[in-house]
């Protein structure tokens, strides 16, 4: 057997993580190879549908007016809602009509990604498809490679940044974290809807290329932690549910049955009637937050992306952008490394001040009580969307009877059903987790 | 034209069969998914039978075991966060398992 290819740097999975920080090493000339499992980059993954674009933009500037982009997000919605019945919040504003739109995207990752791919080789890094790491390889304790199949080929590097996503079975083989918690974990599943592009638009009421965005929350998701979705692509919609691993676990539920009741809710369904379900997909998100990130660093070995957890799982639902700026950074730090000469964990550990002094980890550290929190207080997102949609449609049912006693019926119902200190003490309690 | 009259949802599919039938699969001939039968006989939930988004387990009354249709996966990962105990889940071949299209 002839001498293993040996590579600077060896990045496992070509989605936003890793193909940025494969741009980055490549523009600083350093080898790296992206070993991607699936057939073409893209082809294993998927997200919701919204990319952030900060960091994007900084590697590839205006990248809007070539990479395959569906729709820029000028229009946010949130809801709550009861079993047939919907209380929302909706934002629109024209400043995000223009560039750099507010670097909100609806993208399709089968698409992006291999564009993306495809940019990250134009800078120099070399993308292998195909290949999936059955195991890292290590000599004392300090990562040397990678075993990969089909075909048991090893791969030798100084360094790995593993951008494999939310499996993370590399952090797992190394020892960075213990088994992944179902109630950190979230399953989520999309099914991806046909439609005229007219349609779409006057549905959603978007001019042209405008997109919209909607969260939602409450009995889209069966009352578990979770929530639903609905983004705008040009001639499609994204629409999918994701809940924790100890719900679905818990209440005995189905992830395609929570996407059926949701799409035939009656707030839900006049979007996608008469649609072409063109693909249906299934993902894990990774939702522990700051509280329960792996180690980020070993010898010879950065994790990157969902690999590394790094989701803000708030109201925010972030992740790409997460994931991309964690990639940039990961890159610079094997950059200066490579200057030392010098992979060791203490070597590496700058990687995770570098993340703390960015959006990241200050990011995951405001929000590092939301999970804790409604994972303890599951009647929030179980009972109050019933009960606000009630009180609503007592006060805006038309009947002969006096507004005075409207409002005193209301006001028992609520002291009866939430209590006026009960809602104060979770009002302070969300807004301390949010703090 | 009232909207019932024009109301045709027929492609719109619901079952995780149908929507199946929509993905795109490279198959392989071995199985990336094992499952410790034993173990799986003594856990009472059995939560895999259900939680799975492509339905990729479901149990045989006649054999009093979990069988698994591992060409349908999705590659979520959801099985062995769920089912540690008894599912051993890993990524399929490179190459193999399925395609998004779209993702």
């Amino acid at each position: 057997m002839s001498e293993p290819e040996k590579f600077d740097c060896i990045v496992v999975g070509a989605g936003p993580a890793g193909l940025s920080a494969a741009l980055t090493l490549a523009k600083a000339g350093v080898e790296a190879a992206v070993l991607e499992r699936g057939e073409y980059p893209g082809s294993k993954n998927v997200m919701g549908g919204i990319l952030f674009t900060t960091i994007l933009d900084k590697l590839l500037p205006e990248f809007w007016k070539e990479a395959p982009v569906e729709r820029h997000v000028s229009q946010r919605r949130f809801s709550l809602l009861s079993r047939d019945g919907e209380l929302g919040f909706s934002f629109r504003t024209g400043a995000f009509n223009e560039p750099p739109f507010n670097h909100t995207w609806t993208v399709l990752r089968a698409k992006f990604d291999r564009w993306y791919a495809e940019q990250a080789e134009a800078a120099g890094a070399m993308i292998i498809p195909g290949m999936m790491v059955s195991q890292v390889l290590t000599e004392g304790g300090k990562v040397v490679g990678v075993k990969t199949e089909p075909g048991g080929d090893e791969l030798r590097c100084d360094v790995i940044i593993s951008a494999e996503g939310a499996n993370s079975f590399i952090a797992e083989q190394m020892g960075l974290r213990s088994a992944l918690d179902p109630s950190h974990m979230a399953v989520a599943v999309k099914e991806v809807i046909g439609l005229p592009r007219s349609i779409i638009e006057d549905r959603f009421l978007l001019n042209g290329d405008e997109g919209s965005a909607w969260e939602i929350f409450g009995q889209a998701v069966q009352g578990t932690f979770g929530s639903g979705f609905v983004y705008t692509n040009k001639e499609s919609v994204s629409i999918g549910v994701g809940s924790t691993v100890h719900d679905m676990k818990r209440y005995k539920l189905n992830p395609n049955d929570v996407l059926e009741q949701f799409k035939h809710h009656p707030a839900v369904w006049p979007l996608i009637r008469r649609g072409e379900t063109l693909e249906y997909s299934a993902h894990m998100i990774p939702e522990g937050g700051f509280q329960h990130l792996p180690r980020l660093v070993a010898d010879g070995l950065l994790l990157t992306g969902d690999a590394a957890g790094l989701v803000n799982a708030s109201i925010y639902h972030e992740g790409s952008n997460l994931a991309m700026a964690s990639g940039v950074l990961a890159a610079e730090t094997v950059i200066e490394a490579k200057k030392r000469g010098d992979f060791s964990a203490a070597s590496l550990s700058s990687y995770r001040h570098k993340l703390e002094n960015s959006f990241v980890l200050k990011d995951l550290k405001k929000f590092q009580r939301v999970s804790a929190f409604f994972n303890d207080n599951p009647h929030i997102l179980r009972d109050y969307p019933n009960i606000f949609v009630e009180l609503l449609s007592d006060y805006f049912t038309v009947s002969e009877s006096p507004k005075s006693e409207v409002e005193k019926s209301l006001i028992s119902k609520f002291r009866r059903e939430i209590g006026v200190l009960n809602l104060a003490k979770d009002a302070i309690k969300i807004g301390r987790a949010m703090r | 034209m009232s909207e019932s009259h024009n109301d045709d949802n027929s492609k719109l599919k619901s079952t995780i069969e149908d929507k199946l039938f929509l993905d795109k699969y490279k198959l392989d001939k071995q199985s990336h998914i094992e499952v410790d039968q034993e173990k799986y006989k003594t856990d009472l939930l059995k939560a895999v039978n259900y939680i799975c988004p492509a339905k990729v387990y479901a149990h045989s009354d006649e054999k009093n075991e979990c069988l698994v249709s591992f060409e349908n996966c999705l590659e979520c990962g959801t099985c062995r966060v769920a089912a540690p105990d008894y599912v051993k889940w890993y990524y399929p071949r490179g190459g193999f398992g399925v395609q998004y299209r779209l993702g």
